[in-house]
């Protein structure tokens, strides 16, 4: 797709900002306040159960903070992939999205243990209403998580089987980026919030 | 890629040619044509909202009556304010936004063409899917607001509530989608010259309305969560006996709720202030005071919600806080109305059809933002609360403003949409007839309600002498649907035999009436460059040689199926929880995955 030359075509922006980033932005700003809601509920909820577990018996604060060690550090590793598409370092770019993919892999496997551990230490979705807006929470951002990963890993492919284009690589990928920033700091929120206020 | 050349007839595309008839439409990301889909969905469930409430008034004809069982009843009354506010109110006003809000900044089109057809077929698709609920016998009957707990499998067995959790989840989708495009085409995409303070007020009602739609449906989305969480997979959010709340859930359905109200309202206030100052020939008086107005009560409109709540016994204090703040809104609500009086003073008044609906909605608006300052004072609103004098209160402000100001919308862009003017003599005799059955209709429901009739009950006793007031209601309701037939009666016949209408029928300042009616595919010729607030007053000549002229080399995009077919994935989705396993809502994802993937490397 002659993406410069639909470029030249389209009249200049309002702003200067490209109309895809900013699009992006808004729809984030949307995000903030679906995950917010979530958060409220966990917030409202958490000393609310009437039978236990309660959330001190059973939260893992150091292996959290490892797993939210490794998300913050994939955040790191995208910047790295951008900076290598901008530069058109193709290796750079390539070990940084792979990195990304990985690390975020690794974040999701990370919630997949704890969830099987709570769940055979008897919590569940239904046990009490601290399970219920635990689960509900970290399970929407877990699903947020995985669309990234998804998403990464195509962009990571498309650069892999072809050449790359850093004016479009470099655009998908800051956008991509953007969302898992997003997704990162709504983790950081949640972690202080669950675990470190717990 | 379908790049139109340089001094080529706009049907003269180097890329495949265009898809033609039904395969068209299925395919469109015109913002034209999805503007026209919208608009003529959203007429379609206005009448079948509108059908729902003739069968309501049919029964509150007469007391203790047995035309309609309590169930039945149950679920029309749900549907109806389901129908009127997610698949009337909110689509009709995207309908309009769809169409003009490009036209009226300079715009080829909205930022993301193909998000918008994606838009409107999720919307379509959940519309569809609420209201396949009455083939199963099972449409929504737990309110429109969907209450804990009354909205719990415990007190809403069967399909009704699943079928009202599911549509609404997917008829946000939708307003979200549609939220994020419009905010960047106003913030991104006007002509040059058009700075913030220049572009018309319709659009920036649509940028705030837009602003509410995409902070507003996601707290719904939540909610709608945490609800079908409770009932089809055993979480007890809402369940006390388990430490829940159910006031959690009047929290954040009213979060959303109340801005939701001004989602509705806004677009109305910005199509009030286009046509008044159009047919008072006079520019908008205060433009810069509407604009910020507009911003204000989008922002207040989010803090207000608990005024919702009043009964639920929050608490002294928290019904003081609230009743002061949803006191202030009246502020910038009454600035405005000062405003278009201002406006219409001195100005050589024209009272064509759509100058009636302005000047009615002002009017009945007003009425209902004066009941709502009633409401607004916790004392009263826990006498008022649940009676007919609320229903009469939000009638007053959406149909007397809302339905009201669409309706004049109708009669002013109609000559744009189709290049053929409407009847007037109809017009006036459907406004008229449409008006007094407003009235009549609601009116009365102020007296009904304060003399304590509650609301959502399916009968009334015979001796408590309302049955009088009733059947004025009752048939003020049929003569408003009249007063619609009359409408639709006027639209089919003008879109076929209506006078030629010409580029600018009544003379008005805004950039959609510099194009032809109706306008070319691509809009402008060459996108103008403007130099005020009402450039076709001040420099006409100019703009429309830009607009109608010869047209420079462009790019638009194709037609594509993807749209459709991610939509259907979406719904399928959102329909598929309802299956007895797990595993069948990926099949919906799947198929959604694939769109999304095409969509992506699909040539644009």
């Amino acid at each position: 797709m002659a993406q410069t030359d639909a470029h030249a075509l389209h009249p200049p922006t309002s702003t200067g900002l490209n109309t895809w980033k900013l699009g992006f932005w808004v729809f984030l700003s949307s995000e903030t306040l679906f995950f917010g809601s979530f958060i409220a509920t966990y917030m409202v909820y958490k000393s609310a159960s009437v039978v236990g577990p309660f959330p001190t018996e059973i939260l893992d604060i150091p292996l959290t903070s490892i797993s939210t060690f490794v998300l913050l550090m994939s955040s790191l590793a995208v910047v790295v992939g951008l900076d290598g598409i901008q530069k058109g370092k193709r290796k750079q770019a390539l070990a940084g999205l792979f990195t990304t993919v990985l690390l975020g892999a690794l974040f999701l496997g990370f919630q997949a243990y704890e969830f099987t551990h709570f769940y055979h230490a008897g919590l569940t979705l239904q046990t009490n209403l601290f399970g219920s807006s635990f689960f509900i929470l970290t399970g929407f951002h877990g699903a947020h998580v995985s669309i990234g990963i998804i998403w990464l890993f195509i962009l990571f492919m498309d650069i892999l089987r072809g050449p790359m284009v850093p004016e479009k690589h470099a655009l998908q990928v800051e956008v991509a980026g953007l969302y898992w920033h997003f997704v990162d700091i709504v983790w950081i929120v949640i972690f202080t919030l669950i675990y470190l206020l717990a | 890629m379908a790049t139109i050349e340089a001094h080529a007839p706009a049907h003269a595309h180097a890329g495949p040619a265009r898809p033609t008839g039904i395969r068209d439409w299925l395919s469109t990301v015109d913002h034209k044509k999805i503007g026209l889909l919208y608009g003529v969905t959203a007429l379609f469930f206005f009448l079948v909202g509108g059908i729902e409430a003739l069968l309501i008034r049919i029964q509150l004809a007469k007391p203790e009556n047995a035309f309609i069982n309590p169930d039945l009843y149950n679920q029309i009354f749900t549907m109806h304010g389901t129908t009127m506010v997610f698949l009337v109110g909110m689509p009709i006003a995207v309908a309009m936004f769809n169409y003009f809000v490009p036209l009226q900044i300079g715009a080829r089109d909205v930022a993301f063409p193909r998000l918008n057809a994606l838009s409107y077929w999720i919307f379509l698709f959940g519309a569809i899917f609420m209201n396949m609920s009455f083939l199963f016998g099972a449409a929504p009957n737990g309110g429109w607001f969907g209450y804990a707990n009354l909205s719990s499998t415990q007190y809403s067995p069967g399909l009704n509530m699943d079928f009202w959790g599911l549509g609404l989840q997917i008829l946000g989708v939708a307003s979200i989608m549609g939220g994020v495009n419009f905010i960047t085409t106003i913030i991104n995409m006007r002509a040059p010259g058009m700075r913030m303070m220049r572009v018309p007020l319709f659009s920036w009602m649509a940028l705030v309305t837009s602003f509410l739609m995409i902070t507003a449906l996601p707290v719904l989305a939540v909610a709608l969560f945490l609800m079908t969480f409770d009932r089809f997979w055993g979480t007890r959010f809402f369940d006390v006996a388990a430490g829940g709340d159910p006031v959690i859930w009047q929290h954040l359905f009213w979060m959303f709720g109340h801005p939701e109200v001004y989602i509705l309202i806004l677009p109305a206030f910005g199509i009030v202030s286009e046509i008044i100052p159009t047919n008072s020939r006079k520019p908008l008086f205060g433009y810069a005071v509407m604009v910020y107005s507009g911003v204000l009560i989008g922002i207040i409109g989010w803090g207000v919600w608990a005024h919702h709540m009043f009964a639920t016994g929050m608490g002294p204090i928290a019904d003081a806080f609230f009743t002061i703040s949803t006191m202030i809104i009246a502020i910038p609500t009454g600035v405005k109305i000062f405003n278009w009086v201002a406006t219409m003073w001195g100005g050589k008044i024209r009272f064509n059809t759509a100058m009636l609906y302005a000047v009615g909605m002002v009017a009945t608006f007003t009425i209902g933002g004066i009941s709502g300052v009633m409401h607004a004072t916790s004392p009263h609103n826990l006498q008022q609360t649940d009676t007919y004098f609320v229903v009469a209160h939000f009638h007053y402000v959406l149909v007397g403003g809302l339905i009201l100001a669409i309706f004049g919308s109708f009669y002013h862009w109609f000559p744009k949409i189709t290049g053929r003017m409407m009847d007037e003599r109809l017009g006036k005799a459907n406004f008229w007839i449409y008006f007094i059955g407003f009235n009549l209709t609601f009116m009365p429901m102020h007296w009904i309600g304060l003399l304590g009739m509650p609301r959502r009950i399916f009968t009334y006793g015979s001796d408590l002498n309302l049955a009088g007031l009733n059947q004025l209601a009752t048939a003020g309701a049929f003569i408003q649907a009249i007063g619609v037939i009359l409408l639709v009666v006027n639209i089919v016949k003008s879109a076929k035999r209506g006078v030629k209408a010409g580029p600018n029928p009544w003379g008005a300042a805004t950039l959609e009436w510099a194009t032809e009616s109706p306008p070319r595919e691509y809009n402008f010729a060459k996108i103008p460059t403007v130099h005020s607030r009402e450039p076709l007053w001040v420099e006409a000549e100019q703009i429309e040689r830009d607009a109608r002229g010869e047209p420079e080399p462009m790019h638009m995009p194709p037609n594509s199926y993807w749209p459709l077919f991610t939509a259907v994935g979406v719904t399928l989705t959102c329909v598929l929880f309802m299956a007895p396993s797990w595993w069948e809502p990926l099949i919906g994802l799947a198929w959604t995955f694939i769109g999304v993937v095409n969509w992506a490397y699909e040539p644009t």
